[in-house]
């Protein structure tokens, strides 16, 4: 039994802003696979919960007829990884959503709840980052589209006003094609454990190869929140395809973070593995792209 | 609402029940069903005792909410029993490679196993060890699990 007040079931994406809005106070539960564990744990006590879990309207992936990507946000961890159309275009998803919890963790967790938490350990977020996510907020006042980035306020603090819930995850056409990334989970187990850090890097090579035409990257629990790092990002755009760029886009990445030491790890080593992880994430990136290092 | 008439279907059995809505699936289970096989261990999904299939995908029951299961099919170790009484292969697996110790972790494991069973793909034992991270097991160590879990998925596809 949880030790929560009442539970109202959302029959709609509308009844679901209804009930919140009758309700001021309620917790949205999706998934429940982090708000069940706070309420366990007893962190959360006497809320009062509108569950969305039973909204079918709201989960699923496909591509627009403008090519954008859209990931509803009750998609499970499980289906965005064997989703056909992730699997073809954004394999490095895939990539950071199969190193999250265990098996039955991914079948109930949510990719939107994993963003909607704001936890910079979120094993989504850097990669989402990366790709230039846009989300649809749908509320009683109408649909507002936000860079993901600028949805993340603070630890555990997001940019979703009252009876506003997360509605799409949205990656433009021109933010994906002809893109290529690979994902890093820096943790102490390989299963079940939360990152140390997470760092996604993607690249767009021009078309003979040799240079970079464009490298997106970001960190999760390098700060409060995930974060790009626009720096590192510079140091490598229009640059040649060459182990010498990647030390410099690596060096530059450490200009952006600002980790903090917790009983994970220090601010000292968090500092130096972020550098090798970016590293490392570039060059595999760029051997994806079709580029050669020497 | 404080409490609510969940339909759902229980190991092959239409059933209804009327529960609390602050239930776990795991709560339901064992205290409406009486299916013990379900067992409670760490209540925050990391440890895979209560793990049961629903529609066809494990999941971690104590993490899911009762009231969730309106309209699902929930699978759990007692429905494996054959209609002659007969062990499950992958149960005749456990007890041939003596995967069980105290037994704890096992019914969840077993549902686990079922499902890659079910999904008809070969795996590594590299690949075994990933789909069987959601269980905790502190006395066997892994290894006559995996073994037994290689021995029902060859014997899967030697049609035995």
């Amino acid at each position: 039994m949880f030790d929560f007040e009442v539970l109202y079931e959302a029959r709609s994406v509308s009844n679901a802003i209804e009930l919140l809005c009758q309700h001021p106070k309620a917790k949205i539960i999706a998934g429940g696979s982090d708000l069940l564990i706070k309420i366990r744990e007893g962190k959360e006590t006497g809320l009062e919960l509108v569950s969305i879990f039973t909204l079918d309207e709201l989960r699923g992936v496909s591509i627009k007829e403008d090519g954008t990507l859209c990931i509803l946000p009750l998609t499970s961890f499980s289906n965005v990884i064997k989703s056909p159309v992730i699997q073809e275009n954004f394999g490095v998803l895939a990539q950071a959503l199969s190193q999250a919890g265990g098996p039955q963790i991914r079948n109930i967790a949510t990719i939107g709840g994993n963003i909607c938490n704001g936890v910079t350990s979120a094993d989504s977020a850097s990669t989402l980052l990366a790709w230039d996510a846009r989300l649809e907020l749908t509320g009683p006042s109408g649909v507002r589209l936000l860079h993901i980035e600028d949805f993340y306020l603070g630890a555990g603090k997001v940019d979703l006003k009252p009876a506003e819930i997360l509605t799409a995850i949205l990656i433009k056409k021109e933010s994906y094609s002809g893109y290529f990334g690979h994902f890093i989970k820096y943790s102490m187990r390989r299963a079940m454990d939360i990152a140390t850090i997470g760092c996604s890097v993607n690249v767009k090579l021009s078309e003979d190869k040799k240079a970079i035409s464009d490298a997106r990257i970001a960190f999760g629990v390098t700060g409060p929140v995930p974060r790009r790092a626009p720096t590192a990002e510079a140091a490598a755009r229009g640059k040649a395809v060459s182990l010498e760029t990647v030390e410099e886009f690596a060096a530059a990445a450490q200009a952006d973070i600002n980790p903090r030491t917790s009983w994970r790890a220090t601010r000292e080593f968090r500092t130096h593995i972020a550098k090798e992880m970016a590293k490392w994430a570039l060059i595999e990136s760029i051997k994806l792209a079709g580029g050669e290092l020497q | 609402m404080r409490t609510k008439t969940v339909r759902c279907t229980v190991n092959g059995v239409p059933v209804e029940k009327t529960v609390d809505v602050r239930a776990s699936l795991a709560d339901m289970l064992r205290d409406d069903y009486a299916l013990t096989s379900v067992k409670i261990g760490c209540q925050v999904g990391e440890c895979g005792a209560c793990n049961v299939l629903i529609d066809g995908e494990c999941y971690n029951s104590c993490i899911y909410l009762a009231v969730w299961a309106e309209g699902k099919s929930i699978v759990t170790v007692e429905g494996l029993k054959g209609k002659d009484g007969l062990l499950h292969p992958i149960q005749q697996a456990f007890v041939e490679e003596a995967a069980v110790q105290c037994g704890f972790c096992t019914p969840g494991l077993i549902m686990t196993a079922l499902s890659l069973l079910n999904s008809g793909k070969k795996y590594t034992r590299q690949e075994l060890r990933y789909e069987i991270s959601g269980h905790l097991c502190r006395c066997t160590g892994y290894e006559n699990i995996l073994t037994a879990l290689e021995k029902a998925i060859n014997r899967r596809d030697n049609g035995e």
